[in-house]
C-alpha cells in the first residue's frame, strides 16, 4: 500500500511538471508559427534589404518591403515614452517605498494598479479624441497624431510596470543599511540616493527594461495615436508608423499567404526579437545581481 | 567622509549650520518632487476616468446596454459586444486557470531550484513581455489557420488565455506562498502525502488568493483588443453567438473600429465614449474588487 502511494504521488508531481511546461510550449509555438508564416518573405527580399530598406510599399507595384522606418519609429517612439516614463515611474516607486505612511501607501499603490489595468484601447481612444486636438491647438502643429502623442500615451501605460517592480526592489532593501546611514548621520534623501538607490538599482534597471518593453510591444496605441505615416521620423511631431501599428492596421487586408501577410509576420519575428532581448537582458540583470539582504553594498 | 565629520565635530559650527541648512533643503525639494510624481499619475486616471464619464454616461441606457447596433453602427446599442467580451475572457479564464493553478502548484510546491526551475521561469517570464499583437499572429497562424478553427469564440479566447497565462501563474504564486508552512507541516506530521496536503490543506487556504487572480486575469483577456483582431472579432454581426465557432463582436474592437473605420465617425462620438465608458467600468470594477479582496486577505493572513 505504501508502494502504491509513492507510485501515485509520484505520477501526480509529473502531471504537474508536464502542465508547468505549458507556458514554455506556448512561447515555443509563437516563435515557430512567427518562423512558418514570416520566412517566406525572404525568398522575396534579402534579410538585410528587408531590415534596412527605407520603402515601405507593400501594395504598390511592385511592392517594397523596407521596414527601416518602422524600426525607426518603434525604437523613437519607445526612447521618447520611457524618458518621460522612467524618472515618473522611479520616482513614484521611491514615493512609495520610502517617503508615502502607510495610509497612504494603501491609496496610491491601488491607483498606479488601476493605471495599468486601462485596457489599451481606451488610453488609445483617450489620445485621438482629447490629447490630439489639444496638441494640435496648442503648438500649432498640423497633426495631433503624432510620435510625441504616442509617446506620452505610452509612458502612462510603462510607468506602472516601472514602478510596481521598482518599489518591490527598493522595498526589499534591507532595514539595517539604512539604519547604519542615518547613524551615521545622513538625511533621509542622502540616505536615499546613496545607499537605498544603489542597493535596489538591479531591481530598478530590470524594472525599467519590462517597462521599455512594454512600451515597444504596445498595439493599440500606436496604432490609433501615431499617425500612420511610414516616414523615418526627423521630429516629435511627426507621424510615425511603429511596427506594431503595421501589423495590427494591415493584416486585414493582406490577401491571406500573399508576399505582404508574409512581411507581415517577419515584422512580428523582428517585434518578437526586440521583445526578447528586453525581457532576457532584464532576466540576466535580476538574476546576476540578486539582491542579497547586506552583501550587496 | 568619515573624517570630514570627525572635523566638523569641534572646527567650526559657522560651516556647520549653512550645510545643515542645505541639506534639508535639498531633501525637501526632492521629496516634494516625489510626491508630485506620484500625484502625475493619480491625475492622469482622474482626467481619463473624468473624460470618459463626462461624455459617455449620456449614451448609456437601457436600450444601449440592451440592443444590437442599427444603422451601419451609428445608432442602437452594445449588447452584442458586452456578450462577445463576456464569452472571450471567460473561456479564455477557463482555460488558463486549471493550467495557471496547476504550473504554480508545481513551482511553489514541487520544484526545487536549480536549472530547469529556471528555465520555466524564464519561460513565464518572456511569455508575459510577448507583445499582444504577437499573440494576435500567433492565434491567426496556430488557432484559425492551423487548427482550422477559423475566425471564432475558440480561437480568440484560446489565444487571450495563452496572454492571460502569466497573470495567473504569478498571482497563484502569490496566494501559495502566503499559507504559511506551519500548515503544510502540520498535515505532513499526520501522515497525509504531499498530494493530500496540497489537495485538502494548501489549495483551500489559497483559493480566495487564486480566485482574485482570476479575476485579474479576467479583466486583462476582457481589455485586450489586438489578439482578438485577427482571431475573433469581427466590425459587425447582427446576431448573438450560438456556438464556440461563431464570429463575434467585443467592446474594445467595436471601440477601435468606431472610432478609426466607422462611417460617422464624429457623429457616432457619443457611442464611442459610451463603449469605452462601458468597457472601463467593467475592467475597473474587476481591478477594485481583487483589489479590495486581496488587502482584505492580507489582513487575515497576518493576524
Amino acid at each position: 500500500m505504501l508502494k502504491d502511494r509513492y507510485q501515485k504521488e509520484r505520477l501526480i508531481k509529473n502531471i504537474f511538471f508536464s502542465i508547468a511546461l505549458a507556458s514554455i510550449t506556448i512561447l515555443f509555438l509563437i516563435v515557430l508559427f512567427l518562423f512558418i508564416e514570416g520566412v517566406p518573405i525572404f525568398k522575396v527580399v534579402s534579410i538585410k534589404d528587408f531590415l534596412f530598406g527605407k520603402y515601405w510599399y507593400p501594395t504598390s507595384e511592385p511592392p517594397d518591403f523596407g521596414i527601416f522606418p518602422l524600426i525607426a519609429a518603434s525604437l523613437a517612439v519607445t526612447a521618447l515614452s520611457s524618458s518621460l516614463a522612467i524618472p515618473l515611474g522611479v520616482m513614484t516607486a521611491i514615493y512609495l517605498a520610502e517617503i508615502a505612511t502607510y495610509r497612504l501607501r494603501e491609496l496610491v499603490k491601488p491607483i498606479v494598479e488601476l493605471l495599468a489595468a486601462l485596457p489599451s484601447v481606451v488610453i488609445g481612444f483617450f489620445g485621438m479624441v482629447i490629447v490630439a486636438p489639444f496638441l494640435q491647438s496648442a503648438f500649432g502643429i498640423p497633426t495631433g497624431l503624432n510620435l510625441f502623442n504616442a509617446s506620452l500615451m505610452l509612458a502612462f501605460m510603462s510607468v506602472p510596470t516601472i514602478c510596481s517592480i521598482s518599489e518591490d526592489a527598493i522595498y526589499s532593501v534591507s532595514q539595517e543599511i539604512k539604519e547604519a546611514s542615518l547613524a551615521l548621520g545622513a538625511t533621509h534623501w542622502q540616505t536615499i540616493y546613496r545607499v537605498v538607490i544603489p542597493a535596489s538599482l538591479s531591481g530598478i534597471t530590470t524594472a525599467v527594461i519590462l517597462g521599455m518593453s512594454r512600451a515597444i510591444g504596445e498595439t493599440m496605441v500606436v496604432l490609433m495615436v501615431a499617425g500612420g505615416a511610414t516616414l523615418i521620423p526627423t521630429s516629435i511631431f511627426d507621424p510615425v508608423r511603429p511596427m506594431p501599428a503595421s501589423i495590427a492596421a494591415e493584416m486585414a487586408e493582406a490577401p491571406f499567404r500573399s508576399d505582404h501577410y508574409y512581411a507581415l509576420f517577419a515584422i512580428g519575428i523582428i517585434l518578437f526579437l526586440f521583445t526578447l532581448a528586453f525581457n532576457m537582458i532584464a532576466d540576466h540583470i535580476a538574476h546576476k545581481y540578486k539582491q542579497v539582504g547586506t552583501a550587496t553594498l | 567622509m568619515r573624517k570630514k565629520t570627525t572635523d566638523s565635530n569641534s572646527k567650526s559650527i559657522t560651516i556647520k549650520k549653512p550645510l545643515q541648512r542645505g541639506r534639508k533643503v535639498s531633501q525637501g525639494v526632492m521629496f516634494i518632487m516625489f510626491r508630485i510624481a506620484a500625484v502625475i499619475n493619480g491625475l492622469a486616471l482622474l482626467i481619463i476616468v473624468y473624460f470618459l464619464i463626462k461624455n459617455g454616461w449620456r449614451a448609456i441606457n437601457w436600450t444601449f446596454l440592451t440592443q444590437s447596433p442599427m444603422d451601419s453602427m451609428t445608432k442602437g446599442g452594445i449588447l452584442p459586444c458586452i456578450v462577445g467580451t463576456l464569452c472571450l475572457s471567460i473561456g479564455a479564464v477557463a482555460f488558463a486557470l486549471p493550467i495557471g493553478i496547476a504550473s504554480a502548484i508545481y513551482l511553489h510546491e514541487y520544484a526545487r531550484p536549480g536549472r530547469l526551475m529556471r528555465i520555466i521561469r524564464l519561460g513565464i517570464n518572456n511569455l508575459a513581455g510577448v507583445p499582444s499583437v504577437i499573440f494576435g499572429l500567433f492565434g491567426l497562424a496556430f488557432f484559425v489557420t492551423w487548427l482550422h478553427f477559423g475566425v471564432s469564440i475558440l480561437s480568440g479566447a484560446l489565444t487571450l488565455g495563452a496572454l492571460s497565462l502569466p497573470v495567473i501563474i504569478g498571482a497563484s504564486e502569490e496566494a501559495l506562498r502566503a499559507v504559511p508552512q506551519t500548515y503544510r507541516e502540520a498535515s505532513l506530521a499526520l501522515g497525509a502525502t504531499k498530494w493530500q496536503t496540497i489537495y485538502k490543506v494548501v489549495l483551500p487556504t489559497a483559493l480566495p488568493g487564486i480566485l482574485t487572480g482570476a479575476i485579474l486575469g479576467l479583466s486583462r483577456a476582457a481589455g485586450e483588443t489586438a489578439p482578438i483582431m485577427f482571431t475573433a472579432a469581427v466590425f459587425f454581426t447582427p446576431r448573438l453567438p450560438t456556438s464556440l465557432f461563431d464570429e463575434i463582436m467585443a467592446l474594445p474592437y467595436h471601440i477601435y473600429v468606431l472610432a478609426t473605420a466607422g462611417t460617422e465617425i464624429e457623429q457616432t462620438r457619443h457611442l464611442q465614449y459610451g463603449t469605452a465608458l462601458v468597457l472601463i467600468v467593467l475592467i475597473l470594477g474587476m481591478n477594485l474588487v481583487a483589489i479590495i479582496y486581496r488587502s482584505r486577505l492580507r489582513g487575515r493572513m497576518l493576524l
